[in-house]
């Protein structure tokens, strides 16, 4: 079925947001994973709901939200204006800020439940084997963890290609700059006449989903066989 | 000297203990399950730390509460054998014996990769991975892998506890070998006595978190403080004895024990002049007030009594000299009475030559 150039678009912008939002991420959440599985601090538990707020809040009021923070006379969005000459509102940057803050729970949540399975006497048999802390971490926590950071990558990106709420709230829907495929998908479906398009985005965005799923398997299958969990 | 003085106190478990032993050796440190043995290797290797304590090897402190001084696990350089192996699972058997040898860079390698492949057979499971191997291979691998780190102590937490019988025959001969090639002091954890007997020269006891025995093997296997922990039935003396001859004919061997005390026992293989280390068990020796005719007893030593202590309602534990080899005898305080046995009086000491249990035992 042939696609049209905008759905074209639609398509290679969403991947490019999900693959910025995933890259960003990846590194905050391996350290907030770390932070609340083996951190002894004050405030976990803030930190811990502060994470998983974009599960449980509408995706609107977090677009709301980092439109009062990051819009260009936000806190953080003018600061970042004025010095750097970022902008974040209504760019395809701000899709991407947009959909790494909805699917940081889903990434933090699954690096956690692999990091929680790695064996702290194996961190213990490297220490006595003269390997320090980062080197530890580097050397033994973050290959077996590794799962886990497949698994929340994976879920992460597929969840950003299809967010949402959070985008057209914050960065509006800009043919080209921030109208990725649920964005494309919404307005073909309020476009008289554009039930074809709409069939056409809809299928594309089910096929995108079953080979996200189906690559996350293939790797976490692979990844167990070389720990020998298989 | 290794010099040990810990205290850590942890709910309601207290463990206070001390112990001195020298460097050359492996020293068991035994007791029952959940005597703070686990806990004690624990603190030696840094993992844990104690409210109190000064830990010292060769000279060098490891750990000084009183001067706020303790070393990190990684900067300690005391190998650790764990129970359950610990291999990385993510990094293939080379992989895993190269882990502490490249964070060895720059210290002294008195302990080559060649020999320990060699002496731990390990060249055939280089390239596996770890959960491709037995029990028994695993603690092999974790064995190279903590020896390569180039340890100037090396722990060992029951190695063999998380073995079938089959497997721990299979993983002790290699422990033997180290104990003869390398020149590593060891502290060999254990709860089995028959673990203790192959391995070690030292024995330090744990009884509730607290050190009731220490010294030479030799001279704490006849403590009372061993008989609560092993029971009546296993409590026996060890001797070191060396190897007179062989006698193929009534397939006897002839022991030197003492300055002049022989025995007579079932040894396989041993040539003469070869050391072993013989066991007799207090339960096994009879005690005579004269020197015995017409018995089947192959053995029959002239000493002393050293001393009597009642254990128990009806039974003794005597302490005997055989010119410079103590045994246990347990005896009835009815035969006690009979004989007038008292300290410093002449006894023989009966046993019989098949109930001796020996095994090579070469000065290391």
């Amino acid at each position: 079925m042939p696609f049209t150039a905008a759905e074209i678009d639609a398509l290679r912008l969403s991947f490019g947001v999900a693959a910025r939002s995933v890259l960003f991420s990846l590194p905050f959440a391996t350290l907030i994973a770390w932070l609340l599985v083996r951190g002894r601090f004050r405030g976990r538990f803030v930190l811990d709901a502060l994470v998983h707020l974009p599960l449980v809040l509408p995706p609107v009021v977090v677009g709301y939200l980092l439109l009062v923070l990051f819009g260009r006379r936000g806190a953080i969005g003018g600061w970042l204006y004025d010095s750097f000459g970022i902008q974040l509102a209504f760019t395809t940057a701000g899709a991407a800020l947009a959909t790494a803050v909805m699917s940081f729970p889903l990434m933090v949540r699954a690096m956690r439940l692999s990091l929680e399975a790695v064996d702290q006497g194996l961190e213990d048999a490297a220490r006595t084997l003269g390997a320090g802390p980062i080197d530890r971490f580097v050397s033994i926590t973050l290959p077996l963890m590794l799962p886990g950071i497949l698994a929340g990558g994976v879920t992460a990106f597929a969840a950003s290609l299809g967010e949402f709420g959070a985008v057209i709230t914050f960065v509006s829907n800009i043919p080209g700059e921030t109208r990725t495929l649920p964005l494309a998908l919404y307005t073909a479906i309020q476009t008289p006449g554009g039930d074809a398009a709409a069939a056409r985005i809809a299928g594309l965005s089910l096929a995108l989903g079953f080979t996200g799923l189906a690559v996350s398997e293939w790797l976490a299958r692979r990844v167990r066989r070389t720990l020998g969990q298989a | 000297m290794i010099h040990v003085d810990v205290a850590l106190r942890r709910g309601d478990f207290t463990l206070d203990a001390r112990f001195e032993t020298p460097e050359a050796g492996v020293v068991a440190l035994f007791g029952r399950s959940g005597c703070g043995k686990t806990t004690l290797v624990n603190l030696i290797s840094g993992l844990l730390r104690p409210d109190r304590g000064r830990i010292e090897i060769g000279g060098e402190t490891l750990l000084d509460t009183a001067s706020a001084r303790c070393l990190a696990p990684e900067e300690r350089h005391v190998g650790y054998v764990f129970q359950d192996a610990r291999l990385f699972p993510h990094l293939s058997v080379a992989e895993n014996l190269d882990y502490g040898l490249r964070r060895s860079r720059g210290r002294a390698h008195v302990i080559a990769y060649d020999d320990v492949i060699a002496l731990l057979a390990l060249g055939p499971l280089l390239d596996r991975r770890p959960y491709s191997l037995s029990g028994g291979e695993r603690q092999r691998v974790a064995l190279g892998r903590a020896l390569l780190a180039q340890p100037r102590l090396l722990l060992l937490d029951e190695p063999l506890a998380s073995l079938d019988a089959a497997r721990r025959e299979e993983v002790l001969p290699f422990l033997e070998a180290l104990r003869l090639r390398l020149v590593l002091p060891m502290i060999y954890v254990s709860h089995a006595f028959d673990e203790v007997l192959r391995l070690a020269t030292h024995l330090v006891v744990l009884e509730a978190g607290q050190v009731v025995a220490q010294g030479p093997l030799t001279e704490v296997s006849c403590d009372p403080a061993l008989t609560a922990i092993v029971g009546p039935a296993a409590v026996g003396a060890v001797l070191d004895a060396q190897v007179l001859d062989s006698d193929a004919a009534t397939g006897l061997t002839r022991v030197r024990v003492g300055r002049s005390g022989e025995l007579r026992l079932r040894a396989a293989q041993v040539s003469a002049g070869a050391r072993v280390r013989v066991q007799v068990l207090a339960r096994d020796v009879i005690l005579s007030d004269r020197a015995p005719e017409g018995l089947s007893v192959r053995n029959a030593l002239r000493g002393h009594i050293v001393s009597i202590e009642p254990q128990g309602d009806e039974a003794c534990r005597t302490l005997v000299d055989l010119d410079g080899a103590q045994v246990v005898a347990h005896v009835t305080r009815d035969a006690v009475a009979a004989l007038r046995l008292q300290p410093g009086a002449e006894v023989w000491a009966l046993v019989k030559a098949v109930s001796l249990r020996s095994h090579s035992f070469p000065p290391g």
